[in-house]
């Protein structure tokens, strides 16, 4: 019956139907594929050519081979810089990952006003502007909301944290910043949890597994493969930090806050390109090295966490 | 990716729960646990709270430390927008940016996700394949390239510029080009409609375009609504974009303009003032998050996408 419609239908047109639709396909594809090229093959390739050239956007590029990579590599900000996002990542990765995943499991347990947890928790994530990292520098001051907690338990005024202003304390000062944003985390963990089946937990409880057993070999392993999907995301995204770094050193932000505490890979980066930091303005060859390391690190750790995946993340297919 | 299917069954099973009107069984356990989410939710909302709370304190004392102010200083709302003569121009520009991307973004995505969901044609599965890969790019990689790009592309005098830089250009074409992971949502969204229904149309003589605009955008309601919400949530906070690429201040955003806060005040910054202004950029996103809150919860399990 198809091929009678099919019949009929072609003599109308001009061009065979599979043909038609393959230029119908291409067409409809082609906002994405153009954008791909122009917005992203392109700049790609030409930020390659720019990482081994002198260039500053008025002049013409001015090829000097590896000088910009090996720059970088004597460059002690790029070390500073690359610390400093590390220990972000070292740092962030695991505690967001450990209360993102705790809190879902206490609203997967089916208690009352579960959709009302949801909503709070996942509230902040809807405000990620710059108002939002004013609102944390704010309560994070010297004299702000969290200090003055800590003087009501009973930690004396001198020694009490100088978050953003003292160089010890603006890493853990974003960090703490960073918990607030874990709702998109804690619902992707909540719908991996309710998809696991429940004869498997129905099972174990036939053969006596306590609540614990039941998380620790059951809950765990089924969900490793969306904590690992949301930890290779999660550390590509702190590689990239910049605009909470950026507001938050405000003025400071061309040597990173202070004593360059707050010097991440992008801020430097950004600081190199437009101008604020270094010997001339618009150091675009250098950014683009810069970028193309980072791309690289990023690759690396990525494929390192792939390896490990093996190790810790479980797939129901394996045998 | 075979999973997403499974995935989208999930995410409605979470969002459609039917509202619950049954006895809860109580253990110790349970009863700790439901006090642990009582303690993150208050963990949660103290931020907000002292926002609110400063905003409305007189300026020389919003470090005092009280949560009730002594006076009710309602002013701050009025004077926060009225130190600066620019505001009504970067309220404008902020809904005229968000504006284009959300029809840019949702329309262009909405028409490559009907093309790899629903039309077949050589090449597609790579041309996929490669939108999947992209969701994976640090856009670190395309930034400086892009920004030299910009300051190349002839502007023809837009905006009294020579070329996209300092024009609104940079922040509204992009979107027309659709993103990665909304293109993977929508065609999730689009694989789940019977093909018969095209076939049906088909038949009758309608074109794929007519077919995409009458049938199959209206059935894809929720995807079109979280993707909107999305885009609108994130031009509306997008901070880089015009800080790169939005030069003369009238021009800024809401975004860039909240810093002028700081720097108006020399070092000092107006804690009150900054609350009250804060407050009332985050208000249309947070509007929209409590009213359309569903379709975020279900496009945020949908795309995987949860800290950006």
């Amino acid at each position: 019956m198809a091929q009678a419609i099919q019949g009929s239908a072609v003599r109308k047109q001009f061009l065979r139907p599979a043909v038609r639709e393959a230029l119908t396909g291409w067409l409809f594809a082609a906002p994405w594929i153009i954008g791909f090229l122009v917005f992203t093959v392109g700049p790609m390739l030409f930020s390659l050519y720019t990482s081994f050239t002198n260039y500053s956007i008025t002049n013409d590029p001015v090829w000097i081979g590896t000088e910009n990579y090996s720059n970088l590599f004597s460059d002690t900000y790029f070390y500073q810089s690359l610390g400093n996002t590390f220990w972000m990542v070292i740092v962030r990765i695991p505690l967001v990952t450990l209360a993102s995943v705790g809190i879902a499991l206490l609203l997967n347990m089916d208690l009352p006003g579960g959709k009302f947890f949801r909503t709070v928790f996942y509230l902040p994530q809807v405000l990620a502007g710059v108002a939002a990292i004013f609102l944390w520098k704010w309560i994070l001051a010297p004299d702000g909301l969290f200090n003055n907690f800590l003087g009501l338990i009973g930690v004396p005024v001198n020694a009490q944290p100088g978050w953003f202003v003292d160089p010890l304390w603006t890493k853990p000062g974003l960090v703490i910043m960073g918990l607030w944003w874990i709702g998109g985390n804690i619902l992707i963990y909540l719908a991996g949890l309710k998809g696991i089946p429940s004869s498997l937990y129905e099972a174990a409880e036939i053969d006596g597994a306590s609540g614990w057993q039941k998380t620790l070999n059951i809950t765990l392993p089924m969900l490793s493969p969306t904590i690992f999907f949301q930890v290779v995301t999660g550390i590509i995204g702190a590689f990239q930090i910049f605009s909470t770094a950026f507001v938050i050193t405000g003025q400071n932000s061309n040597v990173g806050g202070p004593d360059g505490s707050l010097l991440f890979y992008v801020l430097y980066l950004y600081n190199r390109a437009f101008g604020r930091t270094g010997p001339a303005t618009l150091q675009m060859g250098y950014a683009s090295a810069m970028a193309w390391v980072l791309f690289v690190i990023i690759l690396l750790v990525t494929a390192a966490q792939l390896w490990l995946a093996k190790k810790w993340v479980y797939y129901e297919t394996e045998k | 990716m075979a999973t997403t299917v499974e995935q989208l069954n999930e995410t409605r099973a979470i969002v459609d729960q039917p509202a619950s009107h049954r006895r809860y069984k109580w253990s110790v356990g349970r009863v700790l646990a439901f006090m642990a989410l009582l303690l993150m939710t208050f963990l949660f909302i103290v931020p907000f709270l002292w926002m609110i709370s400063t905003s409305l304190k007189d300026a020389r004392v919003a470090s005092d430390g009280k949560w009730i102010p002594d006076e009710f200083v309602w002013s701050n709302y009025t004077e926060a927008f009225s130190f600066n003569d620019l505001w009504g121009q970067w309220w404008l520009n902020t809904i005229i940016i968000t504006v284009i991307s959300v029809i840019g973004g949702v329309v262009s995505t909405s028409l490559v996700a009907y093309s790899f969901a629903r039309l077949r044609w050589p090449g597609r599965d790579t041309v996929f394949s490669l939108v999947l890969a992209t969701m994976m790019l640090p856009g670190i990689v395309v930034l400086i390239p892009q920004y030299i790009l910009f300051s190349k592309l002839p502007a023809f005098g837009f905006q009294g510029s020579d070329n996209w830089i300092n024009t609104f250009l940079p922040l509204v074409v992009p979107p027309f080009t659709g993103s990665a992971f909304y293109i993977f949502l929508m065609r999730q969204f689009m694989r789940g409609i019977p093909m018969e229904i095209s076939e049906a149309a088909k038949i009758d003589g309608a074109s794929e375009l007519r077919i995409w605009g009458q049938i199959v955008l209206p059935l894809t309601k929720p995807a079109v609504a979280a993707i909107a919400i999305f885009t609108f949530q994130g031009a509306w906070e997008d901070f880089m974009g015009p800080l790169l690429y939005l030069q003369s201040e009238k021009l800024y955003t809401l975004q860039l303009g909240l810093r002028q806060f700081e720097f108006a005040a020399g070092g000092s910054v107006n804690w009150a003032w900054l609350m009250a202004g804060s407050l009332v950029i985050m208000l249309p996103v947070l509007v929209i998050f409590l009213i359309f809150q569903r379709f975020f919860i279900e496009g945020v399990t949908l795309t995987g996408m949860g800290g950006r």
